[in-house]
């Protein structure tokens, strides 16, 4: 990090993003078990429908892209509160407000690392889960697609609630209170997408709208979260 | 008037249930959003009122 | 605050508490006045008078409790976002105390709107929650007020507590038609076409009567509601304030609020 002079007024924005970036994918690796735990979670809850309901084939293929798409926004939803636990604690978070670079930049970098250790793992386990839910073969392209645009979305909308719950000392349900509601619109169509491909019927059109609330969270959220951050920091 | 007689008004041609229901529960609600506030507004002044005597009895 | 001369004095003295709370204090019986003729005259219009209709029968007198406290759960948390954004941007603290009385207020609404929506389902659709487009998109309602409801209620610090739920509220605000939108779309998909549940097309004129007349006397039960909530929360922030001693002292005596 001796080479990383972020702290200068002429560095670039990209300079700062990858800066960021980097960081946070080095910090994440150090600890592989924070890694693992949410595709651990992502298994176990899946595997919670067929022993909970049924584990008749023509049930669990008829609610495996609903169960699919659930399982990864809990596992999103779990892994969220450590985005910015330790930068806080440790006060780097409010160094990084302090400094002169925009933290729109920084809060922006943060989500993409936090969906490259969650939501892309996530995306590429999730035929796994398909399987074993009888998801049909047709549906896998589907799932992948939504998964991939639709974790990133959660992934930026859950930011925003981490950022307002960092500072709290019992922020572990509140954050998953916050952000649920949020989550709903991702939810339906990420799941319309999935049962669409299964049966068949194209399901471009919700691709689209999926791609247009990522387009409006990446607009949008990073302004959401810088204000939750400095918010938390303060108080 | 729509209906012929009070008991004919309460029971509602076999909706009594639901009509009632609803309205006592809308009317139990609102009354809880006015009463709520009138009973802190008394807790609240009287703790401040105790408060201000305890204050001016220490000076 | 330098060199806004062009905000009307109104608006600087809507940020004094003390203002707010004497003007408050003037408004409240009235409006309560309002509200209580208001809504007695609604209530017993809309169960004695109003027509029945010819489908549903005397169930759709819960029309006259459903339509306006959905109404009022919308508006409520519009209110809510904007009085928290006006707490946001110009730091004013009557703005955030505005915002945290709509709060629980907003939520009974949606309360009432969820449970009637449900018992007028029964006799409609023949069981007691249906997940039709409208309830569900008022039940995430609920869902963000209890969020918003929870942000207060987690923080101690009431500065901050005030300025996080705002972000909240806003963030929601800019969630809402999203939400519905989405809702309505998985509507379409996962229910067969029924009639709606509120609004049938051109009411006749004994049937929106006294739905407006409900509808306007929940919007001043929320004014009352808002104002009384206000005012506790002006005593109970301001309380070291000069003005506010003198009030208590005076209080028991006078019997003046």
């Amino acid at each position: 990090m001796a080479n990383m002079h972020t702290n200068t007024a002429e560095v670039s924005l990209f300079t700062l993003f990858g800066a960021v970036l980097k960081r946070d994918l080095l910090l994440s690796f150090r600890n592989k078990s924070d890694l693992v735990n949410p595709l651990i979670f992502f298994v176990m809850v899946a595997t919670l429908f067929p022993l909970g309901v049924s584990p008749q084939p023509n049930f669990l293929s008829e609610v495996a892209p609903g169960v699919v798409w659930v399982a990864a926004l809990l596992a999103t939803l779990l892994s969220l509160d450590s985005l910015f636990r330790s930068d806080y604690e440790d006060g780097t978070l409010e160094q990084v407000i302090l400094s002169p670079q925009p933290l729109m930049v920084v809060c922006f970098a943060k989500v993409v690392g936090h969906w490259m250790t969650t939501g892309l793992p996530l995306t590429l386990l999730s035929p796994l889960i398909g399987l074993m839910l009888f998801l049909p073969a047709e549906g896998m392209f589907g799932l992948l697609s939504s998964l991939l645009i639709g974790t990133f979305t959660l992934s930026l909308v859950g930011a925003i609630g981490a950022g307002l719950t960092v500072g709290l000392k019992r922020g572990g349900v509140l954050i998953s209170l916050v952000v649920l509601p949020l989550y709903i619109p991702v939810l339906i169509f990420g799941s319309g997408v999935v049962e669409a491909a299964a049966m068949g019927i194209p399901y471009d059109g919700f691709l689209a709208i999926m791609g247009a609330m990522l387009a409006l969270g990446c607009v949008l959220a990073p302004v959401a979260i810088s204000a939750a951050v400095k918010i938390s920091v303060s108080g | 008037m729509q209906f012929s007689s009070f008991s004919d008004f309460l029971m509602m041609d076999g909706h009594a249930l639901y009509v009632w229901l609803s309205y006592g529960i809308a009317i139990t609600i609102v009354i809880v959003n006015v009463a709520l506030p009138i009973l802190s507004r008394k807790t609240l002044v009287n703790n401040l009122a105790r408060r201000i005597r305890r204050e001016s009895k220490q000076q | 605050m330098a060199g806004t001369k062009w905000m009307p004095r109104w608006f600087y003295q809507l940020a004094s508490p003390r203002w707010c709370y004497e003007f408050t204090g003037k408004l409240l019986p009235w409006c309560a006045a309002v509200a209580g003729i208001l809504l007695v005259v609604g209530m017993v219009w809309a169960l004695a008078f109003a027509p029945p209709d010819y489908q549903q029968g005397n169930s759709f007198r819960i029309m006259y409790i459903h339509v306006p406290s959905a109404i009022l759960a919308q508006s409520c948390y519009m209110m809510m976002a904007i009085a928290g954004a006006i707490g946001l941007i110009w730091k004013m603290k009557v703005a955030d105390m505005v915002a945290y009385s709509c709060a629980p207020i907003g939520a009974s609404m949606a309360v009432i709107a969820l449970v009637t929506g449900a018992i007028w389902g029964k006799p409609t659709w023949g069981s007691w929650w249906v997940w039709d487009a409208r309830l569900t998109s008022m039940l995430i309602l609920l869902f963000l007020y209890m969020g918003v409801m929870a942000m207060y209620a987690a923080m101690e610090n009431e500065a901050m507590a005030a300025k996080a739920a705002s972000v909240l509220a806003l963030v929601g605000l800019v969630n809402i038609p999203i939400i519905k939108y989405s809702v309505d779309w998985w509507n379409t998909l996962h229910q067969p076409a029924t009639f709606t549940l509120t609004e049938k097309p051109a009411m006749p004129a004994e049937m929106w009567l006294p739905l407006l007349v409900m509808v306007i006397g929940f919007y001043c039960f929320f004014a009352v509601s808002l104002m009384m909530r206000l005012r506790n929360e002006i005593i109970r922030r301001e309380r070291r304030a000069g003005w506010v001693r003198d009030l208590i002292v005076a209080y028991p005596n006078t019997g003046k609020r």
